[in-house]
């Protein structure tokens, strides 16, 4: 069992716990992720480790609330338990090359965007972070991101925080300004990812993105988070997560995403359910 | 009085068509009538041909011989004291091809039910004894075995007989390894693998759950935290895919994650949040006893037509035929000397079919068996709206990347003295699948009982 030491709200989707596991704590890098069950009759979902400490024990982890197991960890409070976790999980991010990067997240992938920007700030190298988030009420570790960057740039879907438009334009605007990035890391939705990859691929900039895939273990062995990179199938829990965003085939992986859309739609209805009291459609 | 029937006493078993509805036990074992019946075929030979064909050497014409005096209780210490997992090895070794395929009775007629008797007896001790078995008296010294599959429960069972403290360490949060996530509950109930494992623990073996080697502790770690040696059975756990066109669909699976959603996170039960696709046409590529299991268990979640796709004619499938068997009762289709080529898809990258192409049976290959070769221009389109892919498993590289000294083959086999299963690393041991390449649940548990011996012959050693 893992108790739960700290619960932070971080907006009104997303939730940060900073979780007693002093194995993982010992051994987590930046990049890598814990696979965790709420409870006996959990599914295992993976979640990028945000940040640790070693001497604590402890690991952060970041969730937004989209489906009935982060709804089930949510209903946990400090001092509860999480019934199992285990990592840390993948390859650690290969970030020792890069001097001068552009790090970017696109609403919860801040919460995975963070810890590299934090590894290559405490290397030495020059680090703009680009944010993302479809309005101002939604952003999230703006301090903490400021604190780990040369210059942070927030952008809003709505505007609503004066920045309007998507981290893309943020990102050309920097290099039409003449930054000279020898990596970008590109990590949120899907379809965020693949439009980087694809800006950049024009300047012909090494681009890192994150794969966060259905999987069960997190070791190799389901295969179910195969994706495609470069016309050969890799395992996002061992190969990855990280791949070169160049290579990785988004249009199957966004697929392979929706593979049990409708199986969690129906869950997280009837769970909701339950919480509400049955003030859903499934009466 | 020797029973002279030249067939095995019949086994009860849920008919095909409520057991293709549910996830319960097909066999449902003998009664203590139908076990001193079939205890009584035995005849007690002086040589004992059976116990060569046991890779875990039970006494078997000993603990028949208790049977058919209807000492059950006597009859399970004898299986116990060679054998750490006697419901386990009852239910699901090929007796066939092992201690059964030796029995003099197999001449002429059937064999005794070996493994039928020796499931009853296990059986039989699980729902009467309420003695708990001595605690050794500890060593003082400690062991880790990595995994906790067959080869690792049956090393670490026998060394905290010996009087080590055991540690298990399992990546996964429930112990078991390919008993708990791979084998069907319909085949193995995993209630009888969790009675086993919590036997060893009140040996005094403790099991770490959520603890990968190789990421959160190294073996070297291990070692550094006071373990002396360390025993590698982590398996083969890492799915082959066919390399075709449309493996990235959706609706793909491999078996490994098929049937992990379905016997370790039991997504067929209603109370378990595992999400999985109920499918109304499943193809099912292989002809192991696994993909076996994975027809058996989508035909169980729905599955209105089920069908089993395999290169070679049935003659060579590797499947039991027990299993086989089953399966056709079952209505599962086979599909012969057929060979998949491409997954197609819809709009929406569902599968909706599978191109195959006819083979035929050629000269014999590496392997003895006829290489199937394709017949041109014979493709033809299997409707399917699920494909799961069963053609084997190979070793997960996570402790031989991690672990300098362990040396592994081509294959990703590790490499191992073969009279002692020590590692090209002092004081690392390994066996079962991880060694050995995807095989059986009784050669990886002769496996880890070989490694046993070899270990405590080796801190023995160390301690002079």
């Amino acid at each position: 069992m893992f108790e739960i030491k700290r619960k932070r709200v971080l907006n009104p989707q997303m939730t940060e716990m900073t979780v007693a596991a002093p194995y993982i704590a010992k051994k987590a890098q930046a990049g890598q992720f814990i696979i965790l069950r709420v409870n006996e009759t959990g599914e295992r979902i993976p979640l990028t480790i945000a940040d640790y400490d070693r001497e604590a024990g402890t690991i952060n982890i970041i969730y937004q609330i989209v489906g009935k197991t982060t709804m089930l960890l949510n209903t946990l409070e400090e001092g509860d338990c999480i019934q199992d976790v285990v990592g840390p999980l993948g390859a650690a991010s290969e970030l020792s090359e890069i001097r001068r990067a552009a790090v970017i997240g696109g609403g919860t992938g801040c919460a995975i965007a963070y810890p590299q920007a934090k590894a290559l700030h405490a290397q030495g190298s020059q680090v703009t972070m680009i944010a993302g988030f479809r309005s101002q009420e939604l952003i999230i570790l703006a301090d903490e991101m400021k604190a780990v960057s040369d210059k942070l740039v927030i952008m809003t879907d709505d505007g609503s925080n004066g920045q309007k438009g998507f981290v893309t334009n943020a990102l050309q605007s920097e290099i039409d300004a003449g930054a000279d990035f020898d990596a970008v890391i590109a990590i949120g939705p899907l379809p965020m990812m693949k439009a980087v990859s694809e800006l950049t691929r024009g300047y012909g900039i090494k681009t890192i993105v994150s794969m966060n895939s259905l999987m069960i273990d997190g070791t190799g062995m389901c295969g179910g988070c195969r994706v495609t990179v470069g016309g050969e199938t890799k395992f996002a829990c061992v190969d990855g997560p990280d791949f070169d965003g160049h290579l990785v085939d988004f249009d199957e992986a966004m697929k392979r995403g929706s593979m049990y859309r409708k199986e969690e739609e129906d869950c997280r209805e009837a769970f909701r359910c339950r919480l509400t009291g049955g003030h859903c459609h499934h009466d | 009085m020797t029973n002279p029937s030249l067939q095995k006493t019949p086994m009860p078993e849920l008919d095909p068509d409520t057991r293709s509805r549910c996830f319960e036990e097909v066999a449902l074992g003998y009664t203590e009538e139908m076990a001193k019946e079939e205890a009584g075929r035995c005849l007690q030979c002086k040589h004992k041909p059976c116990m060569n064909g046991c890779p875990v050497s039970v006494h078997i014409p000993a603990f028949i011989e208790k049977v058919a005096a209807g000492e059950f209780e006597e009859a399970y210490e004898i299986i116990k004291s060679t054998n750490s997992l006697p419901a386990v090895c009852g239910r699901v070794c090929p007796q066939e091809t092992q201690c059964e395929a030796k029995c003099v009775r197999g001449i002429k007629g059937e064999s005794v039910g070996i493994g039928r008797l020796e499931r009853f007896v296990a059986d039989y001790h699980m729902k009467h004894s309420t003695a708990s078995g001595e605690k050794p008296v500890p060593n003082g010294h400690k062991v880790a075995v990595v995994g906790s599959g067959p080869a690792s429960l049956t090393c670490a069972g026998d060394l905290a007989k010996l009087g080590y403290g055991v540690s298990v360490f399992e990546a996964f949060h429930t112990a078991g390894g390919v008993l708990m996530y791979g084998i069907p509950q319909f085949r193995l109930p995993k209630e009888v693998v969790q009675a086993e494992i919590d036997q060893l623990k009140e040996l005094g073996v403790e099991i770490n759950t959520n603890m990968v080697i190789g990421k959160v502790l190294s073996v070297d770690e291990l070692f550094d935290m006071g373990f002396e040696a360390v025993f590698v059975g982590t398996g083969a756990g890492l799915p082959s895919f066919m390399g075709i066109e449309g493996e990235g669909l959706v609706g793909v699976y491999s078996a490994n994650e098929f049937l992990t959603r379905i016997n370790l996170m039991k997504a067929y039960r209603g109370d378990y949040d595992t999400p999985i696709i109920h499918s109304r046409r499943v193809a099912v590529v292989g002809g192991g006893n696994v993909a076996m299991d994975a027809a058996r268990c989508a035909r169980r979640l729905g599955a209105e037509e089920v069908s089993i796709i395999y290169r070679r004619s049935e003659a060579e499938m590797p499947a039991r035929l027990e299993e086989i068997h089953h399966a056709k009762e079952e209505g599962i289709a086979f599909k012969m000397l057929t060979n998949p080529v491409r997954i197609n898809g819809d709009e929406q990258s569902r599968v909706v079919s599978l191109t195959c192409v006819k083979m035929e049976l050629g000269e014999p290959d590496a392997s003895g068996r006829r290489r199937p070769e394709p017949i041109e221009g014979s493709e033809f389109d299997v409707e399917a709206d699920a494909v799961i892919i069963a053609i084997g498993n190979t070793p997960n590289p996570l402790i031989r990347s991690t672990t300098p000294g362990v040396e592994a083959n081509r294959r990703g086999c590790l490499v191992v003295n073969e009279e002692t299963l020590e590692t090209t690393r002092p004081g690392v041991f390994a066996g079962g699948d991880a060694v050995t390449g995807a095989a059986t649940v009784i050669l990886a548990m002769g496996a880890g009982k070989k490694a046993a011996q070899s270990i405590d012959a080796y801190l023995r050693k160390n301690q002079i």
